[in-house]
């Protein structure tokens, strides 16, 4: 009897030695598994959105926002280049750049591509008379990748823009209205001189 | 060895045979352990003799010729999972047997039998059996578990189910598959388990921490999905059920055949197919809610006493479609989505799964193997592999990117485990176990968007030991302790601004493996030591009464969600930020469970107090600013909470014909560092059922089911955001909780004799029987749209 107790004991501490090789084992393979992963610079983020506004045969105003870390805790740098003029009519153009990549890619292109399920909106506040669009998609509703923005007279302003995916087009122009995915929402303080 | 093991068996029966006269009686009777009602149609079996008995329709047996000695009984019946009894006769003796796990209760022999090994004496035990498992075939695990008290879930709208046990979900529930523990992302909240609910053929749910076979970190508790238990006799049978739903105009189909053999041989194979379109609330269709789902299954193996295999093999691939309207574009979309109170898209009925959606599909592969040693125990080894592959797809900005998802993230797992239960000391059980676990984590850089969850390796180490002790007739002790080590190597990239935000480059600076300017190349190695102890003692005064008094303290280490979490979720508006420096959380838990069981009355009540030091959360806190706008930021943080709750359930036969079941839930949560309500902690709850059937009328059955949920009144304050769009700050109302509900069900069901052994089963239920609207404060989607509303399942179930 005390025989077989003894190959019990025996077997099973053989077991244990097995089972801890094949653990070892399964350690060995991962330790070789060492690659560094590749960076990913994130594709779908639109970093900049620059607007510039042109008074007709004189100066230009850049209103530019700008988050180089997208999704990241740094707020985006918002920029104004000047004053505008009091009264005055100034051609607006929006460009959008992803900037995390490099080089930058040309969001614009792929919103004037798709411009059927793109619009841009334009809220304000203080001395600005009007923003109207000036450019249509297909259907013939308005996009706002080019618009024309009027000022009143001398005073503070503010200009919200938008840019709303796969909004209901037709819309009545507002926000609430159109629906949709946000993805742009900056606001700019202007100085009308 | 075998051949060794059979002469020390012939040496015993024959030492035994020659000494004694052989001609006692082992009379008794088996009965189901819930009801104590007599079972019909067992096997009892001389384990290593040719002797056998069965009962008869009053659950009596007799076995004749016995020799006094030390008899080990096999018992076993198609509807209960059979277990091992070692009797000691010494005269003419009666026992009784009761089948269907639970609280061991009080026997005249002396019983060290393994009817369950993991199963904790003292501790709650809740089981959904094969009939109702079979009820939520077109539905989920999560859905099938809400019927038991203390169980709620954590939802992604009506597809995506998490169980919540006590307040506690995700990484600190186990889910077991088959003796495998699932390893499916389980950290996050819109990842539902991986799991056929149709390949489980009994669900049991351990509240609690105490089985510490599976590992130390249930916190919350562990669920079980068992398969069927293969009897040792030449058989063949299996199962087909087709259900159709209106809600969703889908359906599901699945199938399962067993054979087995006098050998002990067995195998099965099961599938499941369901398919559903877009769900409907009573005033809206829910745009991009269908889903779709397969399992299969495959098992072979042999079980004899002495020894027994096991290889198993499940798949599971679910396509699930998110409410296209939950997906949204920053904290502005998110206000006007809980102002509006209707989703923004509605559009027709389709089956179509468009974005958002999730692709998942998981390969479990499992060999087992067992021994039983004379005058020891048995000894159990098993590996088992997982694959987990989880695919997301949000609304790209882009139709050049449709079809592209935004996250792809493979998930491998190895595990090997081996545990010896050493039953040779009468009124004694102790069992040992070590395991070894290898993880790999890929995500796959193609999708163009920055990983949420990183590269990494974990490696796991863990060793425990348990004893459950009968001290006398009355008094069980239970008690166990365990010990996990695990490593997490991760390579993670950083955005330079987030690294400098949380200030990791005092404290982790000389992780960083590479600059790349914007982003910075780092390779965590975190490595945690987790210990936990439980313990339980059990009063068993008579047949009817059980008193149980449950301690554990228990470790968990972070997962990688709560590590590593870094970047937007769309599905919610958020930026989720996980803490490289966040530790392990303790937790300590007290319970008493009183059970009370009668021929006509059951009933279980189970207090429980939980205290969780650095506990782990994930809370809104502040607000970031994108381009995009706003977004709320989602932190995971460390806290000290405690959690107070109370579990009923009762069930009464008020006659042959006429039963009902009674259930209420209720658990308090805090914070107690900040002093306030902790988020995502389940409204009280009552469930209410009445049940008619009529035996004589082809078990012809009739239900009416009420479920009450209250408004959870104690929620983390809502947060203050700037808005873009409204030029100002506002309150945004992230955790207002929905008002209360009540929801009532309806169900059905006649029995069909249709030859001899194959019987159809035809029911009918309606859930949502008044098409209530409603919102649920752990729906994910509460934000956007209603729940769904009434829904007629019709369900045919031929046996065969």
């Amino acid at each position: 009897m005390y025989n077989t107790n003894n190959t019990k004991t025996m077997n099973s501490g053989k077991i244990t030695l097995k089972l801890l090789a094949l653990i070892a084992v399964f350690g060995f393979w991962s330790c070789s598994d060492d690659d560094d992963p590749a960076p990913i610079d994130e594709e779908e983020t639109i970093t900049t959105l620059t607007a510039v506004l042109a008074e007709t045969g004189g100066s230009t105003i850049t209103l530019q926002s700008r988050d180089l870390d997208g999704d990241g805790p740094d707020a985006p740098v918002i920029t104004v280049s000047g004053p505008l003029a009091a009264n005055t009519s100034y051609a607006g153009a929006i460009t959008l750049l992803n900037e995390t990549e490099s080089p930058a890619e040309n969001i614009t292109e792929e919103i004037e591509e798709e411009d059927d399920e793109h619009q841009f909106f334009f809220a304000t506040t203080g001395n600005i008379n009007s923003v109207t669009y000036a450019d249509q998609d297909d259907d013939g509703n308005p996009v706002g990748l080019s618009f024309v923005l009027t000022t009143g007279d001398a005073g503070a302003a503010t200009i919200t823009i938008t840019l709303r995916h796969e909004p209901k087009k037709p819309n009545d122009g507002t926000l609430s209205d159109a629906g949709g995915e946000t993805d742009i929402a900056q606001s700019f303080t202007l100085d009308i001189q | 060895m075998r051949t060794l093991w059979v002469h020390l068996l012939v040496l015993l029966s024959a030492n035994v045979v020659s000494a004694q006269q052989c001609d006692l009686v082992l009379s008794g009777k088996v009965l189901d352990f819930h009801d104590q009602s007599p079972l019909s149609g067992a096997v009892i079996e001389v384990t290593a003799r040719d002797l056998y008995a069965q009962t008869d329709p009053l659950g009596s047996f007799t076995l004749k010729g016995l020799c006094p000695g030390v008899y080990e009984l096999q018992v076993s019946h198609p509807e209960c999972s059979t277990i091992f009894r070692v009797v000691e006769i010494s005269e003419d003796s009666e026992i009784k047997i009761s089948l269907e796990h639970h609280i061991e209760e009080l026997e005249e022999v002396l019983v060290t039998g393994e009817s369950d090994p993991n199963e904790v004496a003292s501790q709650a035990e809740a089981v959904l059996n094969t009939e109702t498992l079979r009820e939520f075939s077109g539905a989920s695990l999560g859905d099938a578990l809400k019927r038991i008290s203390g169980v709620n879930s954590i939802n992604t709208g009506s597809n995506i189910v998490k169980p919540v046990i006590q307040g506690l979900y995700g990484s600190r529930v186990i889910v077991m598959n088959n003796e495998v523990r699932m390893q499916d992302m389980e950290w996050g909240e819109e990842h539902a388990p991986t799991v056929d609910i149709n390949a489980a053929d009994r669900v049991r749910v351990l509240k609690g921490s105490s089985a510490l076979r599976y590992g130390s970190d249930a916190v919350g508790g562990i669920i079980l999905m068992e398969g069927s238990l293969f009897p040792a006799r030449d058989s063949i049978w299996g199962a087909t059920q087709i259900t159709g739903n209106t809600n969703g105009r889908g359906g599901t189909i699945g199938s399962e055949v067993n054979r087995t053999w006098d050998s002990g041989m067995y195998a099965s194979v099961q599938g499941s197919y369901r398919r559903s379109g877009d769900l409907e609330a009573p005033d809206y269709l829910l745009t991009n809610t269908g889903t779709q789902q397969l399992g299969l299954s495959l098992e072979v193996g042999k079980r004899s006493f002495t020894s027994g295999w096991n290889v198993y093999y499940s798949y599971f691939d679910t396509d699930i479609a998110v409410l296209r309207s939950s997906h949204i574009g920053n904290v502005d979309d998110l206000i006007r989505s809980i102002n509006s109170g209707e989703p923004e898209f509605i559009e027709p009925f389709s089956y179509d799964l468009a974005e958002p959606r999730q692709e998942v599909n998981h390969h479990l592969g499992k060999a087992e193997y067992f021994r039983r040693i004379e005058g020891v125990g048995k000894w159990e080894i098993q590996y088992d592999f997982q694959r987990n592959r989880r695919f997301e797809f949000d609304i790209n900005r882009s139709s050049s990117d449709i079809g592209r998802p935004a996250i792809d993230l493979t998930l491998t797992t190895h595990t090997l485990q081996s545990f010896l239960t050493i039953d040779k000391f009468s009124g004694r059980k102790l069992e040992f176990g070590i395991s070894g676990r290898y993880q790999d984590n890929f995500a796959n850089p193609d999708t163009g968007v920055r990983r949420l969850i990183p590269d990494y390796d974990r490696y796991e180490a863990g060793a425990f030991g348990a004893l459950e002790w009968e001290l006398s007739p009355f008094w069980v002790f239970d008690g166990g302790m365990r010990l996990d080590f695990s490593r997490i190597d991760a390579r993670k990239f950083y955005r330079t601004s987030r690294w400098n935000e949380r200030g990791y480059q005092e404290d982790f600076g000389d992780i960083v493996v590479e600059d790349l300017g914007t982003q910075l190349l780092t390779n965590p190695v975190l490595d945690y030591t987790t210990f936990s102890v439980a313990s339980g003692l059990s009063w068993i005064p008579d047949t009817q009464w059980t008193v149980g008094v449950n301690l554990s303290a228990s470790q968990r280490a972070p997962n990688p969600a709560e590590l590593f979490s870094d970047g937007l979720h769309h599905s919610a508006a958020r930026i989720e930020l996980g803490d490289l420096r966040i530790d392990k959380e303790t937790s300590y838990k007290g319970a008493i469970t009183a059970n009370y069981n009668s021929q006509k009355l059951s009933a279980e009540v189970t207090p429980y107090y939980n205290y969780i030091s650095d506990f782990i959360l994930l809370e809104p806190e502040g607000v970031e600013f994108t381009i995009r706008g706003a977004f709320p930021v989602w932190n995971y943080r460390q806290t000290n909470a405690a959690l107070l709750g109370l579990d009923v359930n009762i069930n009464y036969e008020w006659t042959d014909m006429l039963s009902s079941q009674h259930q209420f839930s209720l658990v308090k949560g805090r914070d107690l560092d900040q002093d306030g309500p902790l988020i995502n902690i389940p409204a009280a709850n009552t469930r209410n059922a009445v049940q008619l059937e009529l035996e004589e009328l082809n078990n012809l059955r009739f239900g009416l089911e009420s479920r009450y949920v209250f408004r959870q009144n104690e929620t983390p304050e809502n947060i203050i955001v700037f808005s873009p769009e409204q030029n100002q700050d506002v309150e945004l109302e992230i955790n207002t909780a929905p008002p209360a509900y009540h929801l009532m069900n309806f169900n059905a069901g006649l029995d069909f004799e249709l030859s001899g052994k194959t019987t159809l089963a035809v029911n009918l239920r309606v859930q949502n029987l008044w098409n209530t609207s409603y919102r649920d404060y752990l729906n994910r989607l509460r934000y956007f749209a209603d729940s769904p509303g009434r829904n007629w399942v019709l369900d045919l179930r031929i046996n065969y």
